[in-house]
């Protein structure tokens, strides 16, 4: 594939993955049939770099190959699935989004299903038909997913990026380092709970404050005593990895490669034990709210990582009989595959009759879309928290969902940690 | 007093030297820096409002989302990205990162930089030859 016997594209992926593997100190590369990444165009500047350069082609060669020179991009060679994107075409108009940017949209959409990558548009793949099994080797982009697929399905991945998944999809190959490897999945570190962890926004807490303390290790947890669910694994994933870099945990008796804690560990000794109780749990509040002061908010933005249907289910619950306050947006953000569901089941009218919105394909911090006029926002996602007000400048509250709707409703931020 | 050298292992090869722009903190990529001014903009961060724009690196190494390539990927496509990385912590983020930024940049190396280099002081980067050698900022003074 590097002498170009199959294209000048693949030749460019193969020289990426060559340059990309000898920057890790990779000693070969694995074979992988499950990819997940990203090749649309819908920011400003991708925009810009599109209609100046030669269009799709061109930002593929860019920007998934790192090619200067423009290659025409065969279809992928292994299962492919698309990550979230830059815009809801379906909401262009209340993103702040011209007809032009639906176009581009489009053709980049078409572009994409043309090379044979699956349109899933979700930075939670696992939910809508892509669940490798124990023991895959992926090569997985979007940290939120990385970290679910390592831990809670013991596939194995690491974090990679939107030029190697673009090569990784035109060769089926990604360099065999880090969590391909047995040695470096086992746990570093000790997390001793000592208070009930169980809500969907005490694991984002619980993954904020893990990954601060840990960045890029792994961080093995005792003392669960309720099983969470995907929402809350979905959350403390993605915390994890937005305070730290956390690419793998082991939830003891719960996660595939921690039936035990010795299994956690395999030869490796603990390095630091972590205890987490009411003090660390209000210092991780404190943390995720550091951008907030004023108690009027203009927007609600719920989905990060994309809903669940069991979680949108439960915001029709909260709104029934309520009707978002005027001036207040509520914007909710789930898989296009789910929003299908949300629509059969009539989740997404009762939504739109208390006067918010389902939402697909992206979310705030994506599209850098937030309703006019926002200058303080809440969330139920610690992430989000996390990133929207540095991207966006804005204040961010973060609570539980029943806080959040509550805001909406009323237009005034009461959460406090129970 | 002489320049202090350092060696480390060639991530990305290539010849840069500037003055130097230092952090004990790691760096989010997507959601942590402005790609088109090189500003790091991450809240609680300690450079918060300070660019990496024409400096030398030298952080402990990258964090969070998975678009870290890909901002940085972006900074050298505007002219924002630093002209050479030092780094201690090796991830994919920041090898692929390094490898699409065409910057210099090592790693593993005999001393801790963090140790050694402090912002400002001038750092020469021969990623080929695996060698750092820097001035340092005192210095620079005395001699201006």
């Amino acid at each position: 594939m590097l002498e170009g016997r199959d294209g000048p594209a693949v030749q460019r992926a193969m020289d990426l993955l060559r340059r990309y593997g000898e920057a890790l100190g990779a000693e070969r590369l694995v074979d992988t049939n499950n990819v997940t990444g990203t090749i649309g165009a819908t920011t400003p500047f991708m925009r810009d770099f599109a209609s100046q350069r030669g269009g799709m082609d061109a930002i593929f060669s860019e920007f998934n190959l790192d090619s200067p020179e423009v290659v025409k991009v065969p279809k992928v060679k292994v299962f492919s699935s698309h990550l979230q994107q830059g815009i809801d075409p379906l909401h262009a108009e209340r993103q702040g989004l011209s007809q032009e940017v639906v176009q581009l949209f489009r053709k980049g959409e078409a572009f994409s299903a043309g090379l044979g990558v699956q349109l899933m548009n979700t930075c939670t793949p696992y939910q809508v038909g892509n669940i490798p099994v124990k023991g895959e080797h992926c090569a997985w982009m979007e940290s939120s997913a990385v970290i679910y697929c390592n831990s809670v399905l013991g596939a194995r991945t690491n974090a990679e990026g939107r030029e190697s998944s673009g090569a990784a999809m035109l060769t089926g190959k990604i360099p065999y380092w880090g969590y391909h490897l047995d040695e470096n999945r086992y746990g570093t570190h000790l997390v001793e709970l000592e208070i009930d962890v169980e809500s969907t926004a005490d694991w984002g807490l619980l993954g904020y404050y893990v990954g601060e303390i840990v960045q890029d290790r792994n961080p093995v947890l005792t003392g669960i005593k309720h099983v969470p669910n995907l929402p809350r694994l979905k959350h403390f994933g993605a915390a994890a990895s937005s305070s730290g870099g956390v690419e793998m945990y082991h939830l003891v008796g719960i996660t595939p490669e921690a039936r035990t804690l010795e299994e956690a560990f395999g030869p490796r000794k603990p390095e630091l034990t972590i205890r987490y109780g009411a003090a660390e749990r209000r210092l991780a509040y404190e943390r995720v709210n550091a951008s907030a002061r004023d108690s009027e908010i203009q927007f609600v933005m719920l989905g990060c990582p994309h809903y669940t249907i069991e979680q949108i289910w439960e915001v029709c619950r909260l709104l029934e009989g309520k009707r978002v306050r005027e001036g207040v947006g509520l914007w909710i953000f789930t898989p296009r595959a789910i929003k299908q569901l949300a629509d059969q089941n009539g989740y997404t009218k009762i939504i739109e009759d208390a006067g918010g919105f389902l939402m697909s394909d992206t979310c705030s911090a994506m599209a850098r879309a937030v309703p006019k006029g926002t200058k303080v926002a809440a969330f139920d996602s610690v992430k989000q928290s996390h990133y929207l007000p540095a991207i966006m400048g804005i204040q961010g509250w973060f609570g539980s969902t029943a806080e959040c709707v509550e805001a909406a409703v009323t237009g005034r931020w009461r959460g406090d940690l129970e | 007093m002489k320049p202090i050298f350092l060696r480390g292992r060639k991530v990305v090869g290539g010849v840069a030297e500037g003055e130097a722009l230092v952090t004990r903190e790691r760096i989010s990529g997507w959601g942590g820096i402005d790609p088109r001014t090189g500003t790091i903009i991450e809240t609680r961060h300690e450079l918060k409002g300070q660019s990496f724009k024409g400096k030398v690196l030298v952080f402990p190494g990258a964090k969070g989302s998975s678009g870290w390539s890909a901002q940085f990927h972006l900074a050298r496509l505007t002219g924002a990205a630093p002209l050479a990385l030092l780094f201690n912590e090796m991830t994919t983020k920041i090898a692929l990162g390094a490898v699409v930024m065409h910057a210099p940049a090592l790693t593993e190396f005999d001393r801790d930089p963090l140790e050694v280099i402090e912002t400002g002081d001038w750092v020469k980067v021969d990623a080929d030859r695996g060698v750092v050698e820097i001035t340092k900022k005192a210095q620079r003074r005395n001699a201006a």
